[in-house]
């Protein structure tokens, strides 16, 4: 029967990587947590919903190779299989991206829906990298997710908007609308952490953006330059050389598929003796 | 005399980034190829549907931009020959 063939599909889940504010790296964390994902021979597939400005397939280093997108498949212009990009490095890994010549409004929430049930029967996850803000695209890209990573600086503006997508998650989703279904799971991924500065007290420390969002915490990405590196060749960077950045998004994945992880800070230099005992009261 | 040319550059990351930048951003600018290609997959199909029979799922294109010239592959499958109940004149 084919329901029977159906549940051994995976039955993919949806995880929408988003902030508010621009400039926090989704984009570099939607392809860092694709690529670990995939790494763990889970088939993903990362879905560029920055309409107009496309930039995933950069930081994915696959630029060259996009044919057609997101906008064309939800258009009926192309099957959805023509528009997957199949990463060179990880065959477990796609990109699906967006149109750089369009505008947002060419996404519609029907499309939104068919291509996300249609990926739920081929993938493991299917990660949605929202564009910057809180319009149509970013409400598009959250509102079938099942969970959600709110990517945050330890900064004043980030942790606001952070906190007004937290609200959004709540409210304007599928899971929000649905009655008696579960809420989306969102989890804060603190990233540019810069400990050396915690450390001085001139940047919140984790405590302080957990008090405020009051959600669980994914993980800490330190600032690292191994980030721009990495986007420089367009190597997601859990897949580059090893560094303090990929090591916490590769923890940060085995929390989000559920493993117990110790929070840490890999590799990264411990602030000094006096920076711990004068730093913060200074 | 330019910057540039007092340090000598390796094949950094950065050089790469901007490689990288400039051969897409030559694309983007030239034109709007991707905009064509559904209109230019319909009339491959139409075309090559006037003469033989195929499945219009069953085209494949891919591109490499490249910076020197641009490859564009298209595959299309043909179904297999064999429908078993049709008359075969051995």
């Amino acid at each position: 029967m084919t329901a029977e063939l159906k549940k051994e599909r995976p039955m993919g889940r949806i995880v929408t990587i988003t902030s508010g504010k621009g400039g926090v790296g989704k984009t570099t964390s939607s392809a860092a947590i694709g690529a670990a994902l995939a790494k763990r021979g889970l088939k993903t597939v990362v879905i560029d919903f920055d309409v107009g400005l496309r930039n995933l397939d950069m930081i994915m280093g696959c630029e060259r190779r996009v044919v057609f997108d997101f906008i064309n498949v939800i258009q009926g212009d192309a099957k959805l299989k023509q528009a997957l990009i199949r990463d060179k490095r990880l065959d477990t890994l796609y990109v699906l991206p967006t149109s750089q010549t369009r505008d947002k409004d060419s996404l519609t929430l029907e499309g939104v829906e068919a291509v996300l049930e249609e990926l739920r029967g081929e993938f493991d996850y299917i990660l949605c990298d929202s564009p910057a803000g809180i319009e149509r695209g970013a409400q598009l890209a959250m509102h079938f997710a099942d969970e959600a990573v709110v990517v945050t600086n330890p900064e004043v503006s980030s942790v606001r908007d952070s906190d007004r997508v937290l609200g959004l998650l709540n409210s304007r989703t599928k899971r929000a609308e649905t009655e008696g279904a579960e809420p989306v799971k969102a989890q804060v991924l603190l990233t540019r952490y810069d400990a050396a500065r915690v450390g001085k007290g001139e940047m919140m420390t984790v405590e302080d953006v957990l008090e405020i969002l009051a959600v669980p915490l994914l993980g800490i990405v330190p600032e690292s330059q191994a980030v721009l590196k990495a986007s420089n060749v367009g190597m997601p960077v859990v897949l580059d050389a090893p560094s303090a950045a990929g090591a916490a998004y590769e923890d940060a994945v085995s929390r989000l598929l559920g493993e117990e992880v110790e929070m840490r800070l890999a590799g990264e230099r411990r602030p000094g003796i006096f920076q711990r005992l004068f730093g913060r009261g200074a | 005399m330019r910057l540039g040319s007092l340090w000598p550059r390796k094949a950094s990351t950065a050089q790469t980034a901007k490689e990288r930048l400039q051969i897409l951003l030559a694309h983007e600018r030239a034109g709007r190829v991707a905009d064509n290609l559904p209109a230019l997959q319909r009339d491959i199909i139409e075309v090559i549907g006037r003469h033989l029979k195929i499945d219009s799922e069953a085209i494949d294109i891919r591109m490499e931009q490249g910076r020197d010239y641009s490859s564009l592959e298209i595959n299309i499958e043909f179904p297999a020959a064999s429908e078993p109940k049709a008359p075969s004149r051995r």
